[in-house]
This record gives structure tokens, sequence and C-alpha cells, in this order.
């Protein structure tokens, strides 16, 4: 639960929306999703992921990248769990308990920054469409169509190419295929929300443009935007992994990072298929306590489940 | 005194409060005509030949079944219908100042300070996830230059104005912690918030339940009285101008067809349809037991005005004319009438009972 206030809160500096408009629909989104079983495992699961990412260096038995047990390490196999070692050593002679717990530090940290600068740049792009009138709206859904329309791997192998093969490079290449998803996402809802009676209200009180955009129908928009946002995490989680997995994440082989720890784990299978399942799994339940939470919070904002 | 008890609604209809008139005109409305057309289809026509005056402090009703253009007419005034598919056409003259060619910025001026406007549904017309104090104070600060604290002042005192209980709580709640009443209270609130010269409210009470109804009617005219707003109330049911009108004017689709001072239309309908629509109002002087005639047919049940009176598939009245032209609407003194066969001061249902 520690992300998600943060992420909910619609009063969101980022975004400019004035502090004293919405509360009363996410108080009341709160309310359900504290009932909810699934959010409650959701965000578990979240919560674990997030403490274990930040006291990684406290949880974890082993130095990062140790490699005490380099000389164990033979061309077809690696020593399995065994007193000391709980789930055995990698590839590359350290604990993989340890190496597990600090890759998920990588994943989180990727993620997140990631997912939160497809929504930044995705949201802003959604405002001027949504909020600007059909000029603008025109010219910002015809560039959204373009990145859009660039095959999400290939712009990553693209950006990694320019930026080189570092952290960075894989967080903007994330965020950019979110960047499209965000901007459509919260143009739509932006426009159907102005078509809204309270919306005639305003107009028909004067208020100026600006003011009955960021005021009121964005706070009113930001519901499936942060749903999206919350499900986005998890495949900000997995992408991280493919993108190192195809050895295009980070080139530092001392940083613990799931997916490069996956192919690793490749030559060796046969012999010791823990190696990838712990890395396997770890993504998979992340990305689920993320896909959980989404799901949850959608249901707990869907206008159909107000009263 | 007959006129006077129409409106079984509770509401104790005493005489009008007396107010002076000015005779200048504050808003003119003259050959208003409406059409929305999308692209490739035929253009259908929702106002037509609508021309009214109200002046200063007048209270002016509107009245016709759902579909007869009354929304759509004040949302020409308020220069709030779509940008596009729509086609307004006429003059819409506000303290001598053409409305329809005015730009959108100087309407924005206009909109909340000079004119405002109640709609019909409460529940959907406030921002659910923004605060009372915040939605009424924001309009205050939208059209003058005052500080957070004195337009947070100014809104309590507006709450407090239309009889909100405990309006310093209130600014802090949100729209559903609110009923229904409560909330066309708070709307209320925000569309005198800047004392406009002219208030539209679009049926502001059909959408309440029966019992509250009684209650918003008299706080709007309270704040109405004090204020000197003229007022154009748009309704379905004639009870509601009763007590509060000056002058009436009935549309049937799309078209005015009987304007007059409420008295003579009340006691002597000529329109076949204003009767009807009197006769379908419950009274507090008629015979007990007398049941309620409601008009026959439906506001479906209809001929286009360009082929005929629109009224001729419902009305008792029509002769073989009816179906022939299209009737214009003429002036008699102090009323205006579209119809060629009127009723006559025995068959109407007006005066005495
Ligand atoms: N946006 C619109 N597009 C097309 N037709 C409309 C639109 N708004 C209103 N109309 C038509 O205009 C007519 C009058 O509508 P309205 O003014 O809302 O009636 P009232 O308020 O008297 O119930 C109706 O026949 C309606 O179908
Ligand atoms: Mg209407």
């Amino acid at each position: 639960m520690t992300m998600a206030p943060p992420l909910m809160s619609p009063s969101d500096p980022m975004l400019g929306v004035d502090p004293e408009h919405g509360t009363s629909l996410w108080r009341g989104a709160w309310r359900r999703l504290r009932r909810n079983p699934v959010a409650i495992l959701g965000a578990l699961l979240v919560l674990a992921f997030v403490l274990i990412a930040v006291f990684a260096s406290a949880l974890a038995p082993y130095a990062a990248n140790s490699r005490e047990w380099a000389s164990e390490v033979t061309l077809t196999s690696v020593p399995g769990p065994r007193e000391g070692n709980l789930l055995g050593i990698d590839r590359y002679g350290s604990d993989l308990y340890s190496q597990l717990l600090y890759g998920a530090r990588q994943s989180l940290i990727i993620g997140v920054v990631s997912t939160l600068l497809g929504l930044v740049v995705g949201a802003m792009l959604g405002i001027l469409a949504g909020g600007l009138g059909a000029k603008v709206d025109m010219v910002v859904m015809r560039i959204v169509d373009i990145l859009l329309s660039i095959p999400s791997l290939l712009l990553a192998v693209s950006i990694v190419a320019v930026l080189g093969q570092n952290r960075y490079a894989v967080m903007i290449a994330i965020a950019s295929a979110q960047v499209p998803v965000f901007a459509r996402l919260l143009r739509g809802t932006m426009l159907s929300q102005a078509r809204s009676d309270y919306v005639l209200a305003a107009t028909s009180l004067g208020l100026r443009r600006r003011t009955i955009v960021m005021g009121h129908v964005l706070p009113n928009s930001l519901g499936p935007t942060i749903v999206q946002a919350t499900l986005n995490l998890s495949t900000a989680v997995i992408e991280v992994a493919a993108l190192s997995f195809l050895g295009l994440g980070e080139s530092d082989p001392a940083v613990a990072e799931w997916g490069r720890m996956l192919v690793a784990a490749q030559d060796r299978f046969a012999s010791s298929p823990q190696l990838a399942l712990w890395p396997g799994l770890a993504i998979a339940v992340s990305a689920l306590g993320f896909t959980l939470l989404g799901e949850a919070l959608r249901e707990a904002l869907d206008p159909k489940g107000r009263r | 005194m007959t006129d006077d008890t129409i409106g079984g609604r509770g509401v104790n209809a005493p005489d009008v409060v007396r107010r002076d008139l000015s005779t200048e005109a504050l808003l003119t409305v003259r050959d208003l005509r409406v059409e929305f057309g999308k692209k490739g289809q035929r253009p259908t026509t929702a106002v037509d030949e609508v021309t009214f005056e109200i002046r200063r402090g007048e209270h002016l009703g509107i009245v016709g079944e759902s579909g007869s253009g009354k929304s759509v007419t004040s949302l020409a005034i308020m220069g709030l219908l779509p940008a596009t598919g729509v086609r307004v056409s006429g003059q819409i003259m506000f303290d001598g100042e053409d409305l329809l060619a005015a730009s959108e910025k100087r309407m924005r001026d206009v909109r909340g300070r000079d004119i405002a406007m109640i709609f019909q549904d409460p529940m959907t017309s406030l921002n659910p996830v923004v605060t009372i104090g915040t939605q009424i104070s924001e309009v205050i600060r939208g059209h003058r230059d005052m500080g957070k604290a004195e337009a947070n002042e100014r809104a309590v005192e507006l709450l407090r104005k239309v009889a909100m209980p405990d309006p310093g709580r209130r600014m802090k709640e949100y729209p559903h912690q609110l009923s229904g009443g409560m909330r066309q209270r708070v709307l209320i609130a925000i569309a005198l918030a800047n004392e406009p010269q002219l208030l539209i409210a679009d049926e502001p009470t059909t959408a309440l339940d029966v019992t509250i109804q009684a209650q918003i009617l008299e706080i709007l005219k309270q704040v109405v009285a004090d204020t000197g707003t003229a007022l154009i109330m748009i309704t379905h049911d004639l009870g509601v101008v009763a007590g509060l009108c000056d002058s009436v004017h009935v549309m049937y689709q799309g078209r005015v067809v009987e304007s007059a001072q409420r008295r003579p239309l009340f006691a002597e309908p000529r329109h076949p349809y204003t009767g009807g629509l009197l006769a379908s109002v419950p009274r507090l002087d008629s015979p007990r037991g007398q049941p309620l005639k409601p008009i026959p047919g439906s506001p479906t049940d209809v001929l286009p005005w360009t082929q005929g009176c629109a009224f001729t598939p419902r009305c008792a009245n029509r002769i073989d004319t009816c179906t022939e032209k299209t009737p214009a609407l003429k002036i008699e003194g102090q009323r205006a009438l579209r119809c060629f066969n009127p009723l006559t001061l025995s068959s109407a249902g007006g005066a005495t009972p």
C-alpha cells in the first residue's frame, strides 16, 4: 500500500491540480478497496516487493554479487540449496537468495520510474488533447499515433542504441511505450467528462476554460489513468526483465537484475532449473501484485459500483 | 381570486409580491430559431419564431411539455448550444447587446455574472469531487477580484440565504453528502453568487421529490425577490407558474402558441393546448372528485409546423383549416395566440368551475 497513496492523490502537484479539488471520490474508493480481498492480496504482494527492494541490503544474508562460491561453479552445474545458501548458488558463485533480493531493487526502481515518466508525459499530452480544443487535439493525437505506430521493441532498441546500454535508456524505452497509452486514455476520459452536466453548469457560470479543465474535468478523469498506471507497473516490471534478457538492459554484471539472472540460467537449465525458477517466479509474483491491485482499484473506482 | 389558487403542490399562492417593473426590456428574444443538423441529414427545427421580452425584475414563465424546446431556448440565450451541428438565427438582445453576435470571451463574462442558469438535475449539475465551498467561491472569484477568505465568507452568506442548515459545515462537504433539495439550494446559491440581472431556471424542481418542490420554489421566489433579479422560469407545470410569474409563454413543438399575463391566461386560456394544460393541473377550487383531464395523445403526435398546426392531432377544437395552413402568432391586445379555432370564454376551462 505504500506505493498507492502518492499515485492515487488527485492533487498531484505535477499535474497542477488545485489541492482543494477532489477527495470524496477517492475516499469512497479507498473504503471499497479496503474491503476487497483481491485488493488486500495485491497490496500485500506489492508491499512485500517494495519492502524487499528498499531493505534488500539488510535482508540479504550476503553482499551483492559477492562471488564467494565462484570456485564451486562448474561448467555444467552449480550448487543447489544447502545450509547457509537457502536457494543455492548462482552462476557467478554468489548466493542466489541474496541476488534475488537485490534484483527487486532494479525491477522496482526502473519499473516505477519508467511508468511515472510515461504517466507524466502521457498525461500532459492527454490534458493538452482533451482540454484545449479540437485543433490542439488533432495535432497531439497525430504525434501520439506516430509514437504508437513504432513497435515498442524497435523503439527500445533504437533508444538503447542512441543512449547506450544503461538503466536510463531502459527507463526511457519503457516510458515511451507507455506515453501513448496514458495520453489516449486520459484524453478519452476527459472528452467524455466534458460532455457531463456539471461541465455545462460550470460553463454556464462563466468559469475559465483552464479552471474547468484543470479543476473540474481532470480530477474527474484521473481514475482510469491511475488504474492503468498501476496495471502498467506490472507490465513495466516484466519489460525491465525482458529488455535485459534481450541484452538491452543494464550492462554492469555486478548489478543483480532478474531478467539477466534468467539469461544466466539458460545454459544450466537442465541441471539447475532453480536458477531460472526463482527469478521467473519473482517477476511473475511482483507483476501479479500490481495487476491484482490495479484491477481492484478499477473496480473500486467504477462508476457503476458507486452509490 | 380564482386564478391564483392553482397549484396543488402546497404552493400556497398569494399574489405575486408587488414589484416595480421598469418598462425597459432587459432581454428581448426576437425570431429565435434553432436547427439541429447532422451532416447529410435533414435539419430538425427545435425552436422557431420564438419572440418574447422580459423586463428588469419581471418573472416570466415558459411552459410546455417535454420536447417543446424550452431548454434549447434557454441554452441559446446562454450561448451554450454546441459549437457544431447547430444553426441559430434571430436576435437575443440583452441590455442593449446582441448576445448571438457576442464573442465567446464576452459571453464568458456575461455568464454567471449578468445571466445565470439553474439546471434541472441537481444530482448531476454539481462536480462530484469538488467541495461545495470551492464550487461557490470559484464562481465568485471568477468574476470579481476577491481574496479566498472573503469569497468563502460570501459563500457561507449565500448558503444562509438559501436556508441551508449549518452553512459553515456544508462548505467542506461534497455533493454526494447532500440530498437533492440541498443540492438544488447550493445551485441556487451558486447562480445568485454574483447577483445576476437575469436568472434562468430550467425546470428547477422537476427532478426533486414532490415534498421538496414547494420548499425550493419558495426559496427561489424569496431570493429572486430580495435581489430584484429577473427570472425566466421554465417548467412543464402550470402550477409552478401560478404563484410566481407575471407573464407566461406556452410553447408547443418549438413555437410559442399562446402568451399573456398570468391572470388572463389562467382565467381565460384561448389556445386548446393551454386549456388542456390547465385542465391537467390540480386546482384547489375544483369540486371534489372532479377528475383531472390529461391532454389526449402524446407530445409525439405532431404535425410539422410547416404543414399546419402541430397540435392538431391532439386537439379537440380542430377544424379543417388546421391541417391546411400554418397558423401565425396573432397579437390581440395583451395576448398573442397561434390558433385558427381558439377556445371561447364559455368553453374554456379557466375562470369558473
Ligand atoms: N443536441 C441536440 N441535438 C439534436 N436535437 C436536439 C438537441 N437538443 C435538443 N434537441 C431537440 O430539440 C427539441 C427540444 O428539446 P428541449 O429544448 O430539450 O425540450 P424541453 O426542454 O422543452 O423538454 C427536442 O425535440 C430535442 O430532440
Ligand atoms: Mg428541458
